[in-house]
């Protein structure tokens, strides 16, 4: 699984996008935002507070494709992503969406994070505000027993264990057609 | 084909000496030569272990690691805010949290974060200032938000060492101190309790557990036999019980351990290894890795591969099954816990001056008020005490003994070393007996006190005062000397009377009198017994021998 590593040198616009995946293009709409933006800045460089907080100019670079590794998803990569995270990939469509997906991220990889410590919280500058070892909550049995359909002497009803996927060669999906 | 019919002959031949019990299991080579009588092999009697010597082919060794889950006794749970306790009306102690219902955040107990300081501090591991919580994801109904927040990346403790004593040799009189590894102790969630209905097809999920503290003690693979896994378990309850971080009772649930085990020709590589599980008792534990190493030994002899799974123990047969619900490697996809910041330990180098009080987890605070640990408390019996190591190990294995042993040597002039051997033999087998604990005890430290100096006085023979003994077992409310003067248990003091029941006894028995004179001294004893037994065991042994004595050399 992929681990996602912020590099704090990237600031500016998130890297999620909507649905403008296809042709990744990404560098000149971005480009385009930013200056839009820029504009309504310059504006307001008069404001002495604006003017340490906001970028004046656009600080991202555009990626270049090419030396990216364009990795082709296995039968086996999928049957476990199917088996694991209950996904039905149902098509090659869903296929090559996770495909866009990964090469996407993959972005990332242009950066050059050595000696860049990596982060694995936002909120790795607060506080872990520790809690006094007192009863405060519980007791509220029937308004949780109201959240399940089916239950029984105040215990929750689900179904007898875990009911595993069937192998590749057992069920009926898309994935056993292809090799 | 001959030799095969002939190694199957031979291996049943085993197999049926075996079955006794007292051969230690062989096995049969690949190739077969001529084996050499199984009496002749030494030592070998752990089950782990097949010796060497015999057809050249190597032994097999097993490899034990264990993952321990104890509870931490806190009154409310590691994130949320409802109540811990064992036994509860079901879905009675879930807060919104514990349920995982939407807009829910954790909020970290400080007890908890103690607790684990406290037996990292024990355990002699290294305390990460900072450490990191995960989410550990997989689908379980008893599992309701779908994950569990652990520490996978950076625990709060690790690197410590363990010591366990155990007895060994022939007569299991021999002490010998193993030491395991501790590879880490991290901080994570309980997840509910699952009741499985098969009639009606159907799993009732109680949340009352689902969220509770536990500290998992991560043990490097150092063991390599079910008895050694037990004494280390039972070292660590003692060790969590002391510190108060968890009350450890394995037949509540409150330490569960799941081991892993393998084995393997020495020097080659690790075998495969597999997990055993539902483990409620520390007997229990020893049989079930007993079980487990001798079947992975029988599949690899019969050529067969063993298999990467998670097997079931079931105590009423005695030996494991493979679960149902865990086929195949699990991947958990581990993923940094994005609503925790990182915790963050000081010492008092460290302390920031104007920080909260309750907000900081001060480890050399906690460090200095750790309590004496078992293995301490051993040691200072010993030499305040003068007794045995291995008095002081059972003392301190028996919940209360130890103070029960102290209160009677305070109050008895008798010689501690002679105290101990009343308290384990016959104070301990009563108990056993009547499957009592040191605090039901009819027999108070007073009253055995009491006895305790009679005997010293010398106003009770031994065998007098084991029977007073038996008397106060009945826990009638009788002092030791009430109980002497109605069963008119004491020596005789009179001296003339002694005198002249000896008398009456040599009277009486001319025969062995003359045997005596001649020379033949074993005949003495037999006279000694027979004035026991006139006296109803009212007599001194030492006495009835130099007064007879006396006579008969004049």
């Amino acid at each position: 699984m992929w681990a996602l590593r912020f590099s704090r040198y990237i600031r500016g616009a998130p890297l999620g996008g909507g649905s403008h995946w296809a042709g990744l293009s990404l560098g000149s709409r971005f480009t385009q935002a930013a200056s839009g933006r820029s504009d309504s800045r310059q504006e307001a460089a008069g404001d002495p507070r604006q003017r340490g907080l906001v970028y004046q100019n656009p600080t991202w670079q555009h990626v270049e494709q090419r030396p990216l590794p364009q990795k082709k998803v296995t039968v086996e990569v999928l049957d476990h992503l199917e088996r694991l995270a209950l996904v039905d990939f149902r098509d090659w469509e869903g296929v090559q969406r996770l495909e866009k997906a990964i090469q996407f991220a993959d972005q990332l990889h242009a950066v050059n994070t050595e000696g860049v410590e990596p982060m694995d919280s936002v909120l790795e500058d607060r506080c872990l505000y520790l809690r006094e070892d007192n009863i405060t909550e519980g007791t509220c049995t029937e308004e949780l027993l109201r959240n399940a359909r089916e239950t029984v002497e105040e215990y929750f009803i689900a179904p007898p264990g875990n009911i595993p996927l069937p192998k590749l060669e057992g069920r009926d999906t898309f994935l056993q057609v292809s090799e | 084909m001959a030799a095969s019919i002939l190694r199957r002959c031979w291996g049943s031949l085993l197999a049926q000496r075996c079955r006794t019990g007292d051969v230690p299991v062989l096995h049969n080579g690949q190739t077969w030569r001529r084996a050499q009588a199984p009496g002749s092999i030494a030592s070998g009697r752990r089950a782990g272990n097949s010796p060497a010597g015999e057809r050249g082919v190597a032994p097999w060794v097993a490899v034990v690691g264990l993952e321990i889950h104890a509870q931490i006794s806190s009154n409310s749970k590691l994130f949320s805010g409802s109540q811990v306790q064992f036994a509860a009306p079901p879905n009675s102690l879930v807060s919104f949290f514990d349920a995982s219902l939407p807009g829910t955040l954790p909020a970290l107990n400080r007890r908890c974060v103690e607790a684990a300081v406290m037996t990292g501090l024990a355990l002699n591991c290294r305390i990460n200032k900072k450490s990191l919580f995960d989410r550990k994801h997989y689908f379980y109904a008893d599992l309701p938000a779908g994950y569990q927040i652990t520490q996978q990346r950076l625990p709060v403790a690790v690197n410590g060492s363990l010591s366990y004593s155990l007895c060994v040799g022939g007569k299991k009189n021999q002490m010998v101190t193993r030491t395991v590894r501790i590879k880490q102790i991290q901080l994570e969630q309980d997840s509910g309790k699952s009741l499985h209905d098969d009639t009606r097809s159907q799993t009732l999920i109680d949340l009352n557990r689902a969220g509770v503290g536990l500290m998992e003690v991560v043990m490097e693979p150092d063991m390599s036999s079910g008895e050694e896994a037990a004494a280390a378990v039972r070292e660590l309850q003692l060790i969590l019980q002391t510190l108060g971080s968890s009350q450890a009772i394995m037949a509540e649930g409150q330490l569960r351990v799941d081991a892993n085990v393998s084995v393997h020709h020495p020097g080659e590589a690790y075998g495969v290894r597999t997990e055993v599980k539902n483990i409620n008792s520390a007997r229990f534990l020893a049989r079930a890795i007993d079980y487990e190493i001798q079947r992975q030994i029988k599949e690899l002899e019969n050529g067969q591969t063993v298999m990467n799974e998670t097997r079931a123990f079931d105590y009423k047969l005695g030996c494991t099954i493979p679960m149902r619900d865990k086929e195949g490697k699990q991947d958990y996809r581990f993923m940094p816990e994005p609503n925790l910041p990182p915790l963050i330990l000081y010492d008092s180098k460290s302390l920031p001056a104007n920080m909260n009080h309750q907000q900081v987890v001060n480890i050399d605070w906690i460090r200095e008020r750790l309590p004496d640990l078992p293995s301490v408390k051993r040691v200072k019996l010993v030499e305040q005490y003068g007794i045995l190591p291995e008095h002081s190990f059972t003392l301190l294995n028996e919940d209360g003994l130890m103070e029960f042993f102290q209160n009677v040597v305070r109050q008895t002039q008798m010689n501690p070393k002679k105290v101990i051997g009343w308290i384990l033999n016959d104070m301990l087998c009563y108990l056993k007996q009547h499957n009592l604990t040191v605090k039901e005890s009819p027999v108070s430290s007073l009253l055995l006190a009491d006895l305790l100096n009679l005997l010293e006085r010398g106003a009770i023979s031994s065998s007098a005062a084991k029977q007073v003994f038996e008397e106060l077992w009945k826990g009638e409310g009788k002092t030791p000397l009430q109980i002497v003067k109605e069963k008119k248990l004491e020596l005789i003091q009179d001296q003339q009377e002694f005198e002249q029941i000896c008398q009456a006894v040599m009277e009486g028995h001319q025969e062995e009198v003359m045997e005596i004179k001649k020379g033949n001294r074993k005949v003495l004893n037999k006279l000694i017994g027979l004035v026991q037994r006139t006296t109803r065991g009212r007599a001194d042994p030492v006495l009835v021998k130099q007064i007879l004595e006396k006579r008969l050399s004049q």
